[in-house]
This record gives structure tokens, sequence and C-alpha cells, in this order.
């Protein structure tokens, strides 16, 4: 593991007077897995928002792989490399699995309408290259057998799986992962797990991923920040913030 | 100078009337998130009705009972009949929905009702009066009055009756409200009913003013534009947003409208609400949702 | 509740843009027999099918072809039809005009081109607004050219009546000014554009697309460029609806009259995608022949079964009330229209007999 590759310094945001952020700061290194945690209306979800763009911070800045910006419009988040999944479901329901992970492709197109169109230049073989990539990612996450069905049919955590085979297929350097677990059977969680894990390490992505179920983060995870009423109160090794009084105040001992 | 601040007058007078129809689009909004494209055509089937009623010889005020009775009934079937089942539905489809409600309510109006264009005589003199130097048409000014009054009692309405407080809670939150217990769907025939009855006080105002015919139907196309500027949740936004139009409209019509050689009422209104809109999205007086994902 | 809608349109056809083959084989070979007998109909058909029903038939299913492409595909509503429709009337009037050595096909093509500039400059609020705030928008379009086009007398060559004439319909030296002729020139426009249309919507951009309409949001946070995306969407939109807009004037009312591109056609053309079917390529065909063919049939029991007694007045509003009764019925019933209906019928009819 080296450097950051992402740095977030003095952050802050409100909703219509009201601070869902507050001065917050910290580093994620190249290459760790590292997960946000704390209660219900924390400022988790905002966070994420702030880093790829949907949301735009009152102060502070950002860093991403050496470029600082307050404000970064979504689709540039996603061109410097930085991927998302969703807390609720996201995903274009009427299209088939397949045509959902190609939708991840198509920030890296380089063919224009009237290839399109006509279907000539450069478009068949994008087609074949983009199908490869996307069947390729598929297999990867275990969708082969529903590549073809329309996703609002699929049950939730398939859904899910979905979702991140779309955020994956692009290659980001960061990929975002908003409760990738949430709503999903023990079973399950562990598939989702091994899938992360597994992508962490056969593809390097970094990944910040929020998440409730503590046994999942201890195990996951090799760096926990702890937000409480849009503050940080806690950042460590797993180890090191179990240990932390503060964080057991705010966190471990109300919500469990 | 002085035609000038006439026509301003003329304007905002005229806008007030628009401001008339759009609190009717603003209250079912506010309370079931519908953009209900059928208002005007409820005006039209209000107005038509009460003729129809007035040249069978029926009495002034009857004829208005019955005409109301009538709207809330059709307000209530269009709740039950259209809007329930599509209940979390997209908007844009409530909307085309209304849509085809209206060219029901418009068709079957007129098999019912007939055609023709019918005089309507409220009793309103309107011979102009003279105030300040400035002449202003009296019927213009009990239009004015009337919607004055009802912006008044539509907000103690919804300020201090129970129906009004829960209605507020269902629009600020529709899951909480429903947790506690207020019940959604009376609430909404609620407000389809007043909206009925908003449209039969637009419906005779305007009836008197141009005749009842279905050209009245083209004042749900006026009142867009207002209902953009106010922003859709906001009574005073209706009000301020057909001020607007109106004083736009027909001060466009002679200074922009002499220098484009033509007559620039039928779009202007538009421009400036999307104007309107690409500077402010929610509206003067909307308040823009937060966006969560 | 939301002030501002940020919901998509729902109720799309079949949406899998791949993997469908086999399908397509058979599908391509019971196109090519329709073709086959859609170009042998002016053999069999007279005259008054021709002008009255296939013509303004085949025409309005490129119109509901081009809105479903925004709206369906896309899902940016739209009443700006009517004007689109208007701006590639008067386009193609003034290059069949001014520059007559220019073969018909280009003119048309130019014309639409243009139509769809005029769209992508019609679209730029949808970069800030949606749902039906857009519509109020495209509404905004639809007033000004019809104002535009009423207004100044360049764009019909100061015609001193509001229609004027079309120019003569000619192409490689052949006539097309019959009935025949007009027939034709409309359904190899009509094929060529549904072709390259049905190739694009399972394309990049089809995808695009549908990715926008189903959430939009979403679109934007993988690196969908959504602007441009919809930017598209009213180009191509507007250039089909434009071209449909021409033919509109030429090959069926034989003049180009601005009262004809109204508000109300932008309704009727927006029914015919929600009976149709949105998303859904045949449903266009569905829906407008539905929009053409009802109103036929109602004059023909108006003044058959009643003997001429019904008032055609009466008969209109008929009509518009049960217009409008089907489309809260298909909102309620089945979003997906005619096309997802028809579907439906034919799984079950198969099977049955497999049975």
């Amino acid at each position: 593991m080296s450097g950051p590759i992402l740095q977030l310094r003095d952050v802050s945001l409100s909703f219509r007077g009201i601070k869902a952020l507050n001065a917050l700061s910290f580093e994620v290194a190249c290459g760790e897995i590292c997960a946000l945690i704390g209660p219900n209306g924390a400022g988790k979800s905002s966070l994420l928002n702030i880093i790829n763009g949907v949301y735009r911070a009152d102060s502070g800045s950002v860093t991403f792989n050496g470029e600082q910006f307050i404000r970064i419009r979504p689709a540039h988040a996603a061109h410097l490399g930085v991927g998302r999944t969703f807390q609720h479901n996201a995903l274009f329901r009427h299209l088939s699995v397949l045509d959902n992970v190609l939708a991840g492709l198509i920030r890296h197109s380089r063919t224009t309408l009237v290839e399109h169109a006509f279907g000539i230049g450069r478009d068949r073989r994008e087609t074949r290259e983009f199908n490869r990539w996307a069947d390729e990612i598929i297999g990867f996450l275990d969708l082969t057998g529903h590549r073809d069905t329309v996703v609002g049919t699929l049950p939730y955590g398939v859904q899910k799986r979905v979702d991140l085979a779309r955020a994956l297929v692009g290659r980001p350097s960061l990929l975002l992962l908003d409760e990738p677990m949430a709503g999903m059977n023990q079973d399950e969680k562990s598939e989702m797990s091994r899938l992360i894990l597994g992508t962490n390490a056969r593809l390097g992505t970094t990944i910040v991923l929020i998440e409730h179920d503590m046994s999942v983060v201890m195990g996951l995870s090799h760096h926990v920040v702890v937000l409480d009423y849009g503050r940080k109160v806690g950042d460590g090794s797993p180890e090191q913030v179990r240990k932390n009084p503060d964080v057991i105040a705010a966190y471990l001992g109300t919500a469990h | 100078m002085s035609f000038f601040i006439e026509t301003l007058v003329g304007g905002l007078l005229a806008g007030v009337m628009y401001s008339l129809v759009v609190i009717g689009f603003v209250l079912v909004f506010k309370a079931s998130g519908v953009f209900n494209f059928a208002q005007g055509s409820m005006v039209l089937c209000a107005a038509l009705t009460f003729v129809t009623l007035r040249d069978k010889g029926i009495d002034f005020w009857l004829a208005a009972l019955i005409t109301l009775a009538v709207m809330v009934l059709i307000a209530i079937a269009v709740e039950r009949v259209v809007l329930r089942p599509l209940v979390n539905r997209p908007q844009i489809t409530l909307f085309m929905a209304t849509l085809g409600v209206s060219f029901v309510i418009e068709g079957l109006a007129q098999i019912v009702m007939g055609a023709s264009v019918h005089e309507l005589d409220l009793g309103i003199v309107d011979t102009p009066i003279e105030i300040g130097g400035v002449q202003v048409s009296q019927f213009d000014l009990v239009a004015a009055g009337t919607a004055g009054i009802l912006v008044v009692a539509l907000s103690i309405f919804f300020n201090r009756t129970r129906v009004g407080i829960a209605l507020r809670a269902i629009a600020d939150d529709p899951q909480a409200a429903l947790s506690i217990g207020i019940r959604l769907q009376t609430l909404w025939q609620i407000v389809w009913g007043v909206a009925g009855f908003v449209s039969l006080v637009a419906g005779l105002l305007w009836g008197a003013r141009q005749g009842v015919q279905f050209a009245l139907t083209l004042v749900v196309l006026k009142a867009l534009p207002v209902l953009i500027i106010g922003g859709f949740t906001s009574i005073t936004g209706a009000i301020v947003g057909g001020l607007i139009v109106g004083a736009g409209d027909s001060l466009a019509e002679i200074y922009l409208g002499s220098l484009l050689g033509g007559s620039v009422s039928t779009w202007f209104s538009y421009v400036l609400a999307v104007a309107f809109l690409l500077v402010r999205p929610a509206g003067l007086f909307g308040e823009a949702p937060i966006e969560r994902i | 509740m939301s002030a501002i809608g940020t919901e998509t349109i729902e109720g799309f056809g079949p949406s899998g843009v791949t993997a469908q083959s086999t399908r397509d084989r058979l599908r391509a070979g019971s196109v090519g027999v329709l073709l086959a007998a859609l170009a042998s109909i002016p053999l069999v058909a007279n005259d008054y099918w021709l002008n009255a029903v296939l013509i303004p038939f085949l025409i309005m299913s490129l119109t509901a072809l081009g809105l479903n492409l925004l709206m369906g595909y896309a899902g940016q509503a739209s009443l700006g039809s009517g004007g689109f429709m208007s701006v590639g009337a008067y386009a193609t009037y003034n290059l069949l005009l001014r520059l007559p050595e220019l073969p018909l096909p280009v003119s048309l093509l130019l014309g639409g081109i243009i139509s769809g500039l005029v769209g992508v400059v019609a679209g730029l609020p949808s970069l800030r607004i949606k749902g039906f705030y857009l519509v109020a928008s495209t509404l905004a379009t639809q007033f000004l050219l019809e104002w535009l086009f009423n207004q100044y007398g360049w764009f019909s060559n100061y015609s001193t009546s509001s229609s004027i004439s079309a120019p003569r319909l000619a192409f490689l030296g052949h006539d097309l000014s019959s009935p025949a002729g007009r027939y034709l020139l409309t359904l190899a426009t009509v094929v060529v554009v549904t072709a390259v249309a049905a190739r694009l919507v399972r394309s990049q951009t089809g995808r695009t697309w549908m990715a926008i309409r189903d959430m939009d949001t979403a679109a934007s946070v993988i690196g969908i460029p959504v602007s441009a995306g919809k930017l598209k969407a009213f180009f191509v939109s507007s250039l089909v609806i434009g071209i449909a807009g021409a033919l509109w004037a030429f090959a069926y009312l034989g003049t180009v009259d601005a009262r004809s591109f109204n508000l109300d056609r932008s309704f009727q053309i927006m029914f015919a995608i929600i009976i149709g079917g949105m998303g859904s390529i045949r449903g266009n065909f569905l829906g407008a022949a539905f929009m053409i063919f009802l109103p036929i049939q109602l004059d023909h029991l108006g003044s058959g079964v009643f003997g001429g007694a019904v008032d055609p007045g009466q008969l209109e509003n008929f009509q518009k009330a049960l217009f409008g009764a089907l489309i809260v019925w298909f909102l309620i019933k089945e979003p997906r229209g005619l096309a997802a209906l028809l579907s439906r019928a034919w799984t079950q009819l198969v099977s049955r007999i497999n049975r």
C-alpha cells in the first residue's frame, strides 16, 4: 500500500441550515479497503455524494489522485476513475443485466451517433469489445445465468451484484460502495464480501464502503473511519477503532 | 406614461384572473403531487353546467349550488377512477392521465350541454371607472376582489382547520403522515372537491367575461406559465405569478408586439416562464427538493 | 411531495438490446414479406385508400417514431411535435423553392436536419429541468414556432393565403405527384427512417437514452454523458418529426399550412405513442393506425348505423371523450400500450397452439 489516493480536508456540507458534515478530514491509501461507519444520519452517504460530485461541499477540498477540487461534475469524477454503487436501487430497471453493465462502459466509447445509426466505422468493433469486457465482469460476479434478464425482475441481492458489475466494468481506480450488503441474508453477505475482497486483490481497486454490519466491516476492511453527526470520531485500523472509547460511546454502544 | 400605467393595471388585473385558475392547480398539486391538466376543462364544465341550469330558469344560487355538487362529484370520480389506480406512478404519467381526463370532460360536457357559445351575466356592470386618473375595468376589480377573498379563505382553511393541517403534513412527508393515521384518500377527495369549487368560481368569472365556450379550456394553457413562475406549491406564488404574467403579457403585447410586428401574447408568457425555470427551477415560491441517491 | 419531477416515464417495451438474434432473423423475414405487400398496395387500392388512409397512417407512424425516440427511449416528454413538423415542412418547402437543383431526398433530409437543429435549441432547457416542467418548455417552442410561421411571410414565400401549394414532387425524372407516387415516396421514407431508428435504439446511443430515462442521476455518476445524450435525443427526434412534417405537407395535404401543425397535432402524436406503446418501434405503427382508423370507423358508424342522424360535432365530441378514456385506460392497465398487449396475446395464442 502506497500514498493516499483520496484526501478530504475540512469538508463541510449543510442542507437548509442543518449540518450534514462538519469540517471532516481523512485519507484513503491506495489499494486499501476503507470502511465508513456510523449511525444513520451520520453523513456517510452525503460524503460519498461529495466525492463523486452529486453534492457540492460548502467548504473544504477533496484531492483525488493528486487532483484537488471542491466541486466536480459526476461525469468528470467517473472519467477520473471514481466508480460508485448505490444504497437504494439505482439500476436501469427496464434494461437487461448485460445492458446495465454495458452502460458502465459508455464513458470509454469513442464512437459517434452517425456510426451507431448506420453501424459503420468503429461501431461494430467497439460493440464486440465492450460485450467481451462486460461478459468478463458478468462472469467474475457470477451473473452469467442472469445475463439477459431485465434487472427489474431480479431478486434484490442479485441486483446489488449487478450494481457492482456496472461500477466495476469501467475499471475504476477508486470504488465507492454505499451499503453493498443492505438487506442481504448471511449467505449473500459472505458471498458479497468474497467478491469485494476479490475485486480488491485481483484488480487492485481501492474501495471505500459504507456498512452497518460490524462483523462484516471488521473482517473486510484495512481501515475504518467512524462518523457521528457529521464529525469524525474515529480513524484507524479495525482493532484501534474497536478499542476507541469515543467510538464505543457514539456508535457501537448505542447501535448494538 | 398614463397609457403605460393603464396597460400595466389592466394586465395585473387580468393576471389575477389567471391566478384564480392556478389556485386550483396548486391545491391539487400540494395534496397529491398531481399536475392536473384537467383543471381547465373543469372550469369549462362548471361554467357550462351553470349556464345550462340558468337557461332552464333556475335561480342563481340554486344553480350555483347544483353546479358545485356536480363539480365535487366529478372531482371525486376523477380521484377514485383515475388517480387511485395510478398511485406511486411517475408524476409525468399522472400528468398524461389528467390530459386524458380533460379530453373526457370536454367531450362529455359538450355532448350533454352542447357546444354553442352562451352568454353568462353575473350582474356586474362593466363600465370602466377612473381611479387616480387611470381607467380601470370594474369587472376586473370584482374578479381581483374575489381572488383575494378566495386566497384569504383558503389560507384560513389550510392554517386553522384540522383538514388543512393534515394536508400540510401530507405535503411535507406523506409516509409520516400516513403512519400517524391521516387518511390520505379522504383528504385527497376533500382537496379535489375544493378544487372543484375553485373551478366553479373561475368558470363563472371567465365565463362572464368571455362567454361560455370551448375556448375557456385554453385558460389552462395561460395558467401553466403562471404556475411555473409562482411555483407549484404556493398560493401566494399563484397570485404573484399571475400578476407577473398578466402585466408581462399586456406590456409585451404593446411594446414588443409593435417591435416584432404582431401579436406576441401566444408565446410571451411561456418564454418568460422558461426563463424563470432556468434561473429558479422550483419557481419563485416553491422549494427545490433535495435529490437523494 | 417533490416539486420537481425526478422520476422517469414508465412503461416501455421489450428492453433487451442484445441477444435476440434468432428472433431477429424471424422478424426480418416477416418484415420483408410485409414490405413487399405494402409496396404492392397501389396495384389494388383505390385513391381514397391511399390518400385518406394509408398515406396519413404512414406519416403519423413516422411522427410517432420521432416522439417515441425522445419520450419513450430517452424519457424526455414533449408537446412540441407539431412545431417540429412545421419546421420540417417549411424548411423543405424553402429548399425545394430556392434550391430546385437539389434532389428530393436531399431536400427532405436537409429539412429534417434543420428541424433537428431547432430541436437541439428547444432541448436546451432539458439540461436543467425535467418532467412536466420540460413539457411546459416544449409548449413554449410549440407556440413560438406557430407564431413565427404565421408572422413572417418569408417562410411561405409571401403567399397571400395562409396556406401555400406544394411544389411538384419528382425524383430521378419520375413524377411522384399521383397518389401512388406519393404513397411510395412516403413508404420508402418511412422504411428507411424506421430501419435506421431501430438500429439506433439498439446501439450505444439507445442504451445511453434508456439509461437517462430509467435513472438519470445514476447515469451521470457512472460517467454517461447525460446532457449530450439528451440533446442528441432532441436532435434525432426532431429530425424524424421534421421529415414527417414535410411529408405531411407535400405527400398528404399538398399544401404547407401552419394550422395543421398546432398543439392539437402535438397532443395527437403523444396519444399515439401512449396507446401504441412507449419504448417500442412497433408501437408507433399500432398507435398511428389507431389514431387514423378509429375516427374513420366512427364516421362510418355515425353515417351508416345512425343514417347520418348524428351531428358531426357530436361525433367529434364523442371521439374526444373516447380518446381521453382510452389514454387513461392504457396508462392504468397497460402503460406499455398496444405493442405489449398484442405481444402478450401472441404468446398466449402460441402456447395454446403448442398445447
